[in-house]
């Protein structure tokens, strides 16, 4: 029996990774439930919104560090983010005016919006990959550990390490800033009254005097910033590849519907709850139940539900359980 | 068909002959077969859109299954792989569909409150036994000369008859998903079909005892003659050399071949979705699009119906799946992405038409034509745009490094501006 280090190998494996992918899931699909909630369909330009917005603030980033402009341990990325973000927001409200504006005026059914977001979202992917290509980038720099394994288990005196990267810090800290100041803007300033309300009942929000053109606009730019944090953390966190994003697209959504959808706080839950599923379901359990078995005795095979190639599969599950079981999610959100 | 149509359909092979005229009877055949192949799913999918309204969005992974068939109907079995594993896999699969059913049972016959955590033992206990047996199987038979086979292989069976098959099995598969999504609205439909088909495509890569994952299976049996066959033949050589060059039109004559068999296959799911959608049931299925409550009060059950018209689709596009497969000649589940083969039967479907068989069918000639055509013009365009540019300049070749990618935007943008400025299509609906 060795309690603490099969505690330490768990956080340094599972605990650790998961909640700082959590925290990039719930940022994803604060944007995605946003979208849903205010104009009402399934946005799968989503993922290309997010890789458009770590795309500029990588571009950003280069131009900085051209520059020789450096934040030291921290990534020059958070530097650029404000001018990624900008890009973004002004890329989101363009496609809403251009694309979206059209079928809001007609009342259109919300699968026409649907399609229309698969229409942006090959407009997205192909100027993606002309302006910054298909491949891997990387822009993570600074200070690469917080605490490296050797450091801890020099520390500790433990056999195992806990590792702690910058970039996890980072993700967790800017996560929980972005949360909190949405919330306060939710429910403290008018502009966020009048958009839960809008997405409460549309037709009173209308009566009261919302201007939903004004509500519709304050939604975009908000999953626009949104988008591009969870994006540039992501890829600070794991890289940056364009492909990747159209796959991290079904965890967000899963994320989504799981939470509630239209329910910010049921987005937050949602992406922890799908984070946290995917890593210990697709982690292998054979060092931890070693330390916690008798001396010398290891289990045979790797104790793994289930091989890490599947870990979509895990979001999937999740999403076909909530359906199945909760329709309306944790948070009863709207059934759409 | 409308006059209209008649007259896209008459420009649409006025291109493919100035392609073959301009660059190769080879190449305009070429394209022509893969738009034969995208008819079809831009079919399978207008069944479900057009008819029904229902949101698909995994096509990609009823084509996959339609992959997998072709591999599993028509390679040779490994024998030595199925001494030494066939048990356990065999085994595992029971095992899946005991734990399938006791799941069921768990539902339905544990009190409430303690079903979900009832239901969650169940299924973990479950797993953890069927590894015990699986895993190992796996092993072994992966073990059996890696470089060359690692599978189980196939029935060794022609290989036309898996296209039958994959419709089967992606029939299945909608079945599957469609119960369980279908009460819902159309978004969940639409996610969970994600979800589905990127299960499969996992699927497919990853378990090599079935498809040899990313190592691939290479060399299908073909339906049609080879090429080499016919080189060697003195009767073919003394026919082809009137023509030409031998090597091509052997070549040619193969692609002829495939084409036969395609359009033979076309025209039977065309006959059958006209006389379909000029049905009872076809009016039925519109009427149910249209307004589902209406037709829900008229006594129709919308879910059922939904059911039905869902799997339906589903098995058009595993059967174009299996056809691809078969023309490609191997099953590289890499080459599955949903831009692809779930996306871009979309903008096919919207662009031709939905709703309208013949909308959907022209749709899949236009768009893939477009999408091969393209590239040269996305080529073009880059290097007309950088023209200004000295040679040397780095913008200039990195913009030209991307030209293949500007198919993506051309395809969006036709997208939405049909979707705004003809939102029925290029032959709407009657």
């Amino acid at each position: 029996m060795d309690i603490l280090n099969a505690l330490v190998l768990f956080a340094n494996y599972v605990f650790v990774p998961a909640t700082a992918y959590g925290a990039q899931l719930a940022l994803g699909a604060l944007g995605v439930t946003l979208i849903f909630g205010i104009l009402r369909f399934a946005n799968f330009a989503h993922g290309e919104l997010m890789s458009f917005g770590t795309m500029a603030v990588i571009l950003a980033t280069w131009a900085l560090q051209d520059m020789g402009v450096s934040l030291g341990p921290l990534p020059t990325a958070l530097l650029a983010l404000p001018f990624g973000i900008a890009v973004t927001v002004v890329f989101a409200l363009l496609t809403d005016r251009y694309v979206f504006r059209f079928y809001r005026v007609k009342k259109s059914d919300p699968i026409i919006y649907a399609i229309a977001s698969v229409g942006v979202m090959f407009v997205m992917a192909g100027l993606i990959r002309v302006i910054i290509g298909p491949d891997d980038q990387s822009f993570a720099d600074g200070a690469r550990f917080i605490i490296t394994a050797r450091d801890f288990k020099e520390l500790t005196g433990l056999e195992e390490g806990l590792a702690i990267r910058v970039t996890q810090v980072i993700t967790i800290i800017v996560a929980l800033a972005v949360m909190a100041v949405l919330f306060w803007f939710l429910q403290r300033t008018r502009s966020g009254k009048a958009m839960r309300a809008y997405s409460d009942n549309e037709d009173l929000a209308l009566l009261s005097g919302i201007d939903p053109d004004k509500v519709v606009r304050m939604a975009w730019i908000i999953t626009a910033i949104l988008a591009t944090i969870a994006g540039t953390l992501y890829g600070l966190d794991k890289t940056y590849k364009p492909f990747i994003f159209q796959q991290i697209l079904l965890p967000i959504f899963a994320a989504a519907i799981l939470g509630g959808i239209g329910q910010p706080v049921g987005a937050i839950l949602g992406g922890f709850v799908v984070a946290y599923s995917e890593v210990t379901i697709t982690y292998a359990y054979k060092k931890f139940l070693a330390y916690l078995g008798p001396e010398g005795w290891a289990p045979e095979g790797l104790m793994q539900f289930l091989s890490t190639d599947y870990k979509f599969a895990v979001s999937f599950i999740i999403l076909v359980a909530v359906l199945l079981v909760r329709p309306t999610g944790i948070i009863r959100g709207k059934v759409i | 068909m409308s006059q209209r149509g008649a007259l896209y359909f008459g420009i649409f092979f006025l291109l493919l002959i100035a392609v073959g005229f301009g660059q190769s009877w080879n190449v305009a055949l070429g394209i022509l077969n893969l738009c034969l192949i995208s008819a079809i799913m831009s079919l399978g999918v207008n069944i479900q859109w057009g008819y029904a309204g229902l949101f698909n969005v995994g096509v990609m992974g009823f084509t996959a299954l339609g992959g997998l068939a072709a591999v599993l109907i028509s390679m040779p079995p490994v024998a030595e792989a199925w001494a030494v594993g066939g048990v356990g896999i065999g085994l595992s699969l029971l095992g899946l569909l005991i734990l399938v059913a006791a799941v069921i049972f768990v539902r339905n016959n544990v009190p409430r409150v303690f079903r979900f955590w009832a239901t969650l033992a169940v299924i973990l206990v479950g797993v953890v036994l069927i590894r015990l047996v699986y895993a190992p199987a796996v092993d072994r038979i992966e073990a059996i000369n890696p470089a060359h086979t690692g599978y189980l292989g196939g029935f060794n069976l022609p290989i036309v008859l898996s296209w039958v098959v994959g419709g089967a099995i992606a029939a299945g598969a909608g079945w599957l998903i469609g119960k369980i999504t279908l009460g819902l609205r159309a978004d969940y439909l639409a996610i969970a079909t994600l979800g589905i088909s990127e299960i499969i495509l996992a699927v497919l890569k990853y378990e090599e005892w079935l498809t040899r994952g990313v190592k691939n299976v290479t060399g299908l049996p073909r339906p049609v003659p080879y090429e080499v066959d016919l080189i060697a033949s003195a009767d073919f050589a003394a026919f082809a050399s009137r023509f030409g060059e031998v090597a091509d039109a052997a070549s040619v004559v193969v692609k002829l071949c495939y084409l036969v068999l395609f359009v033979a296959v076309l025209a039977i799911i065309m006959w059958l979705s006209e006389r379909a959608l000029k049905s009872p049931w076809g009016r039925m299925m519109r009427a149910i699009r249209d307004n589902r409550d209406a037709a829900s009060a008229m006594g129709k059950d919308v879910k059922a119906r939904h059911l039905q018209v869902f799997v339906l689709g589903c098995a058009v596009c595993g059967i174009a799946g299996a056809m691809l497969t078969t023309l490609d000649g191997q099953l590289t589940p890499t080459s599955y992405i949903p831009l692809r083969f779930t996306f871009l039967i979309w903008v096919m479907v919207i662009i031709g038409g939905s709703g309208n068989n013949w909308g959907a069918m022209l749709g899949g000639f236009v768009i893939w034509f477009l999408w091969i055509q393209a590239e040269p013009l996305g080529n073009w365009f880059m290097h007309a745009i950088t023209l200004f540019m000295g040679d040397d300049s780095w913008l200039k070749g990195h913009l030209i490094a991307g030209a293949a990618y500007t198919r993506l935007i051309l395809m969006g943008a036709l997208l939405l501006l049909v979707m705004r400025f003809a939102p029925r299509g290029l032959i709407p609906e009657r």
